[in-house]
């Protein structure tokens, strides 16, 4: 990059932000339909190792979206459009821009500074949970051993949670792909390991992105002085 | 015309999302034009000539058979026969033998249901393309698929006349069971389930489409696997 950018620049916290709405009333109706069928693998032999799978209950009202089966699925399938029209303005602007450069996990670049990140967290954590002891004790608090290592917009963990979560979104497609046209896109759905394989894939991705989603919001509201940067856009960065 | 004030623009923005996108009508408003969009999709995807490949049987207690409105599986009226009608050069019934004496197909093909579930079982039958030629079907784009029992659905040509897509009499090396739709049901492997009519009275090649039992209630009309 010739220049340092803002944080966050427009076509990211657009994009970011019509992603919250979309993925969620995408996850919504993606659950109201496997409310239709809330089991994996092909009848006659159901797979009961997926996780919830041998015991899915359907899923209450208030996860859900489209109230019926073909409302979720009109949702669904409208919805899918703009979250890949949005995910491609996303990949162009990145890649255009340079951006993916301090956005996206780049192994022999951040590995290292991933897992000593880790250490670092790991080290706070109970860093923090000794000094509560020792308080409690009156004694003086115990020694900080751990920096975090040095990091530019993105730590190295930071790199990999984003480029998990957007590698997830583009395995939800691929497996929705798979799911919608097993017949016509069979090399794909061969590649999901066939239709009923391909529901698993979709739905663990989606675990996965809640569980993203969930540890994301987290780690905003612990480090919530950053948030107004996708907001506004922050100051030039790095 | 005046300017519209931020209020106009609430409301229309909630008249939008509330008449666009209503949920229990799907196939209109914002939705019905998705749904129109995701048909030019699926009718580019379609391929008249890729088959599904084989698949291993699903134990027959398995295989689920829906019926609409009725406890138990309709039985054929007397003398049942197959009408081929609508826009062809001459029209045909046919009776269960003479559908026997067509060519034959079998496909061991996997069975997708809108609810998300597969099964597969091995079906025997003679393949639409096959009454399309006995009875001079004419260049129309629709096939409508009527059963004795009141369900319909009607289907885009290029799908009907697909290879694998068939009336089949046969289930499983057996003859097809009532539950199944028994004397004859349509049988595909490039449709959802709902657009593969049991119990079958009547194939018509016509110039419009007319709709269906579910797709007038509001599932989708193409419906391609």
């Amino acid at each position: 990059m010739t220049k340092p950018r803002r944080a966050q620049p427009l076509p990211i916290r657009i994009t970011h932000w019509v992603n919250v709405p979309v993925l969620t009333v995408m996850a919504m109706s993606g659950l109201q339909i496997l409310n239709a069928y809330p089991m994996f693998g092909p009848r006659g032999e159901p797979w009961r190792w997926v996780p919830l799978g041998g015991s899915l209950q359907p899923f209450p009202s208030w996860m859900t979206a489209g109230g019926w089966l073909a409302g979720a699925r009109h949702l669904h399938f409208a919805l899918a459009w703009l979250l890949v029209a949005n995910a491609c303005v996303y990949l162009v602007y990145l890649v255009a821009s340079g951006e993916f450069r301090r956005r996206w996990f780049w192994p022999p670049r951040d590995t290292v500074p991933a897992v000593r990140q880790q250490l670092y967290y790991v080290d706070a954590f109970w860093f923090r949970i000794a000094s509560a002891i020792a308080r409690v004790r009156k004694k003086p608090p115990p020694a900080r051993k751990r920096l975090p290592p040095p990091s530019g917009l993105y730590n190295g963990l930071q790199r990999a949670a984003y480029s998990a979560a957007f590698s997830l979104g583009v395995l939800e497609v691929l497996s929705g792909l798979a799911i919608w046209k097993p017949v016509q896109l069979h090399r794909l759905a061969w590649a999901m390991g066939g239709y009923d394989a391909a529901r698993v894939v979709h739905f663990v991705a989606l675990l996965a992105l809640v569980a993203f989603a969930i540890v994301h919001v987290v780690m905003v509201c612990v480090h919530w002085r950053q948030f107004p940067e996708i907001v506004t856009g922050g100051k030039p960065h790095a | 015309m005046r300017r519209w004030s931020r209020r106009d623009w609430l409301r229309a923005a909630g008249a939008l999302a509330l008449t666009g996108c209503d949920t229990d009508h799907p196939r209109a408003g914002l939705l019905g034009a998705m749904e129109r969009w995701n048909r030019v999709v699926q009718s580019a995807l379609f391929s008249p000539t890729l088959e599904a490949g084989d698949h291993a049987l699903t134990p027959e207690d398995a295989f689920p058979a829906y019926h609409v409105g009725h406890a138990t599986a309709p039985i054929a009226p007397a003398g049942w026969t197959l009408e081929v009608g609508g826009s062809v050069a001459r029209p045909r019934a046919l009776s269960l033998d003479d559908l026997m004496q067509l060519p034959r197909v079998d496909y061991r093909i996997e069975h997708h249901c809108v609810e998300g579930w597969s099964a597969v079982a091995k079906w025997t039958g003679v393949r639409v393309s096959e009454l399309a030629a006995l009875c001079g079907a004419r260049d129309v784009d629709y096939v409508e698929f009527r059963s004795f029992e009141g369900y319909w659905s009607s289907w885009d040509r290029d799908s009907a006349i697909h290879p694998q897509t068939v009336i089949a009499y046969g289930m499983n090396d057996q003859p097809l069971g009532p539950a199944h739709g028994a004397p004859a049901r349509v049988y595909s492997a490039v449709k959802l389930g709902y657009k593969q009519v049991k119990y079958l009275a009547s194939v018509r090649f016509l110039d419009r489409e007319t709709g269906g039992y579910w797709e007038d209630r509001g599932y989708e009309w193409f419906a391609g696997t």
